[in-house]
């Protein structure tokens, strides 16, 4: 497997025509497509259709079969839709928020391994760059609140700000356990890492007896970073209207309601690489029946790598459409006082069990 | 710890060392900003605004500003007769309809001194504890979207949904139902009707149970309500508070226990007041608590009320129903316990008239709503939004 890692993004970046990074393009345009027909299928289509069986209702069942294609009309209506722009606002600060949100959340795609064989930027300091660009969504958070001169879009802001910028403490520590029994950041060399004939076995929640702390941690810290319940406080509609998008319609909204899909499915994949083996098939081979080794592979990494995503975007659907929401201090109390301190208890531990167990 | 005002601009912060008190921060000049919240915000139920002056996230003071709904009822009623009174009562609280015609009801018979058949009066009763669950559903249901619990309140409104079919199918409307009239009721039940409610109370009853394992034994919702908002039971009383939020204070007051009306006297049932095991007494928890213990004892009340209502034989829904109602002079105050509290009727008659020269409604939602002001200082503006759910106002009656 080590030959063909990366295989198909190398020959790609290979890929000119006429002078032109065509290939390099190519490997951009699949993250931008994916987040595209993912949000529009699963995210957007699946979360209703979700919520709807939770809530003991159909869903949109109007546009075609079941409802299948609500979402392109519901987009072909955004899509019309006038342009606002509040006379109040800071016209730049309001276009490029939601602009800022989104690259913030789809720079972190370059350095999902989607498959072996396909990594949009092999770095080596690939985990450090996932959770560093994802601070950038902030100044996105903080310029569509501020630019929107509406009180409840800075007071989104403001609970936004502080929210992500706190619990980002708590998930890279989180992530830092998992890193440290890789020994290396580098997105692809973990998921490597964490193959072998036992499927499941070799993932890291598996290898060490502490692992399912940080990767609690993470998951609930993820939460707050995409804004999703119980921890959706800087859209609270029944509190805040919508939060920092209270004054965006259009294409606008369109925008950020993409990063947020895009953010939701980046912590997944963030979460499934580091502690679940990412593209590696969670089936062991048993015996003559080497169940492992047929589900693996490019195809197999990228069938694996995407439900494992789905899967926890279905968890954080569950989690929104059962619990309530957090007030803020108390959002704030369970960031400092219980997640932070168990992280670092998580990850001294980790560090014990690296050094002394083998 | 403590803030302290000096004089000139700014504030202190300053804490107590041995008697000494030490400035930690100087200058915390912090500019108080205005918030109007509503009457387009989703979580104040309706057209209420609120004004509130905020310091960050924390309420300084809330001031409600109504009127946004006011569709002058008492000045309406003065310009049509008394039968034409009661479509008007069922848009006071559009929640709950038939407890408002039932409690206009009671009001035009006490000045005119009707007899009621006794089966009127078991249909009156059951079909307004029914309204009384509906209305509790979306009290219920509101409250977790206040939240941020939406799933609770689709289950409500699932359950809600069969109990208006009931009321349709006995009255034909959904929620206006101008079903009780002054001295009967527009018709009988249908012939099925009490079978079908005495499925719906079965099928009801386990449902309650999983809407409270939802909802109510839910760490977060009980995080977010337990001690927010608490009112002592003395100065409850003293802002005239009644229903689930006087209740709610620990004060044993139930219309239909302390000023017993209709056949309520020959039904058992509990009045709920909070224990203070599960909630602080007073806070919107206990608020919350005492109307999901309503819900069971209405279940109760109708139960006992189809065990006990005299068959349809020979009778006629109508019958007691005056021609004309030309009242003799007087004045009459009549009250009933609603979902929301004490919705109570004042009716003047000159004994010349068939419409009253005066109709005055003491609604229940505008005396809680009163005391907004007191419950809303210093909290946050989470917390605010918990308060105004937990006083579950219908803006249809407060503004009238």
């Amino acid at each position: 497997m080590g030959n063909s890692l990366n295989a198909w993004s190398e020959a790609l970046i290979g890929f000119n025509l006429l002078g032109l990074p065509l290939g390099l393009i190519v490997i951009a345009v699949i993250p931008l497509l994916f987040i595209a027909l993912y949000s529009l299928t699963y995210g957007v289509y699946g979360e209703r259709k979700i919520s709807a069986f939770m809530q003991d209702r159909l869903g949109p069942m109007e546009v075609g079969k079941w409802g299948i294609l609500q979402t392109i009309a519901d987009i072909l209506k955004l899509i019309q839709k006038e342009d606002i722009l509040p006379t109040s606002a800071d016209r730049f600060l309001f276009v490029i928020g939601p602009g800022i949100l989104f690259v913030g959340s789809f720079l972190a795609y370059a350095v999902l391994p989607f498959s072996p064989a396909f990594i949009g930027a092999s770095l080596n300091v690939g985990l450090y760059y996932a959770i560093g660009i994802v601070a950038l969504e902030v100044v996105g958070i903080l310029a569509a609140g501020w630019g929107s001169n509406n009180k409840w879009s800075l007071y989104g802001a403001v609970r936004s700000v502080a929210q992500i910028v706190s619990y980002e403490i708590p998930a890279a520590i989180a992530l830092l356990c998992g890193a440290m029994m890789a020994g290396t950041l580098d997105m692809q060399q973990i998921n490597v890492l964490q193959s072998g004939e036992y499927g499941f076995a070799h993932f890291y929640l598996f290898q060490s007896p502490i692992a399912w702390l940080p990767f609690l941690i993470y998951f609930i810290a993820s939460l707050a970073e995409v804004n999703r319940a119980p921890f959706d406080i800087p859209e609270a509609e029944s509190e805040l209207v919508a939060g920092y998008f209270t004054e965006y319609s259009g294409m606008k909204f369109a925008v950020i309601f993409l990063a947020e899909y895009g953010s939701m499915f980046m912590v997944s994949a963030i979460i499934s690489v580091v502690f679940l083996g990412g593209w590696n098939s969670p089936l062991p081979n048993l015996g003559s029946f080497a169940l492992n080794t047929w589900t693996n592979g490019p195809v197999w990494g990228a069938f694996w790598m995407i439900s494992k995503g789905f899967f926890f975007i279905f968890v954080q659907m569950w989690l929104r459409w059962t619990l309530p929401r957090l007030r803020v201090d108390q959002l704030m109390y369970l960031c400092w006082k219980v997640l932070t301190p168990f992280a670092f208890i998580s990850f001294v531990l980790t560090a014990i069990w690296e050094i002394y167990v083998p | 710890m403590q803030e302290l005002d000096t004089v000139g601009q700014g504030s202190v912060r300053v804490t107590r060392k041995s008697d000494k008190l030490v400035i930690l921060e100087k200058d915390l000049a912090t500019e108080q900003m205005v918030l109007a919240m509503g009457p387009q915000h989703p979580s104040t139920h309706g057209v209420l605004k609120l004004e509130c002056l905020t310091d960050g996230e924390v309420i300084t003071e809330a001031i409600p500003c109504l009127g946004y709904l006011h569709r002058c009822f008492e000045k309406c009623c003065e310009n049509v007769d008394y039968p034409a009174i009661v479509p008007y009562t069922d848009r006071l609280d559009y929640l709950s309809g038939m407890n408002s015609e039932f409690a206009y009801a009671l009001a035009v018979e006490k000045l005119l001194d009707l007899e009621i058949p006794r089966r009127v009066e078991f249909i009156r009763v059951i079909v307004s504890e029914l309204n009384r669950i509906a209305s509790h559903l979306v009290a219920i249901g509101t409250y977790g979207i206040d939240l941020g619990a939406f799933t609770p309140f689709l289950f409500c409104f699932r359950d809600r949904e069969i109990i208006l079919g009931l009321l349709e199918w006995a009255s034909g409307a959904r929620m206006l139902y101008n079903y009780i009239w002054i001295g009967g009721l527009a018709y009988d039940v249908p012939t099925d009707f009490l079978k079908r409610v005495r499925e719906f109370v079965a099928y009801f009853r386990p449902k309650a149970v999983e809407l409270q394992n939802l909802l109510t034994e839910n760490e977060i919702f009980v995080k977010r309500t337990h001690g927010i908002g608490i009112m002592p039971a003395d100065v409850a009383i003293n802002y005239g508070w009644s229903g689930p939020m006087l209740r709610g204070s620990g004060v044993k007051w139930d219309l239909r226990r302390n000023d017993p009306y209709s056949v309520y006297p020959e039904i058992d049932f509990k009045v709920a007041v909070p224990d203070g095991k599960h909630s602080v007494i007073g806070d919107c928890l206990s608020r919350h608590l005492v109307r999901a213990v309503e819900m069971e004892e209405s279940l109760k009340i109708i139960e006992q009320c189809i065990d006990k209502i005299p068959s349809p034989e020979g009778f006629n829904s109508r019958s007691a129903i005056p021609k004309r109602i030309r009242p003799k002079a007087g004045e009459v105050y009549s009250r009933a316990e609603n979902p929301r509290g004490e919705l109570g009727f004042y009716l003047e008659s000159d004994g010349k008239s068939t419409k009253p020269v005066r109709c005055k409604a003491r609604s229940s939602c505008f005396v809680n709503l009163s005391a907004m002001k007191d419950l809303s200082k210093g909290q946050l503006i989470p917390d605010l939004v918990a308060i105004i759910g937990s006083i579950d106002i219908v803006l249809g009656e407060v503004d009238r």
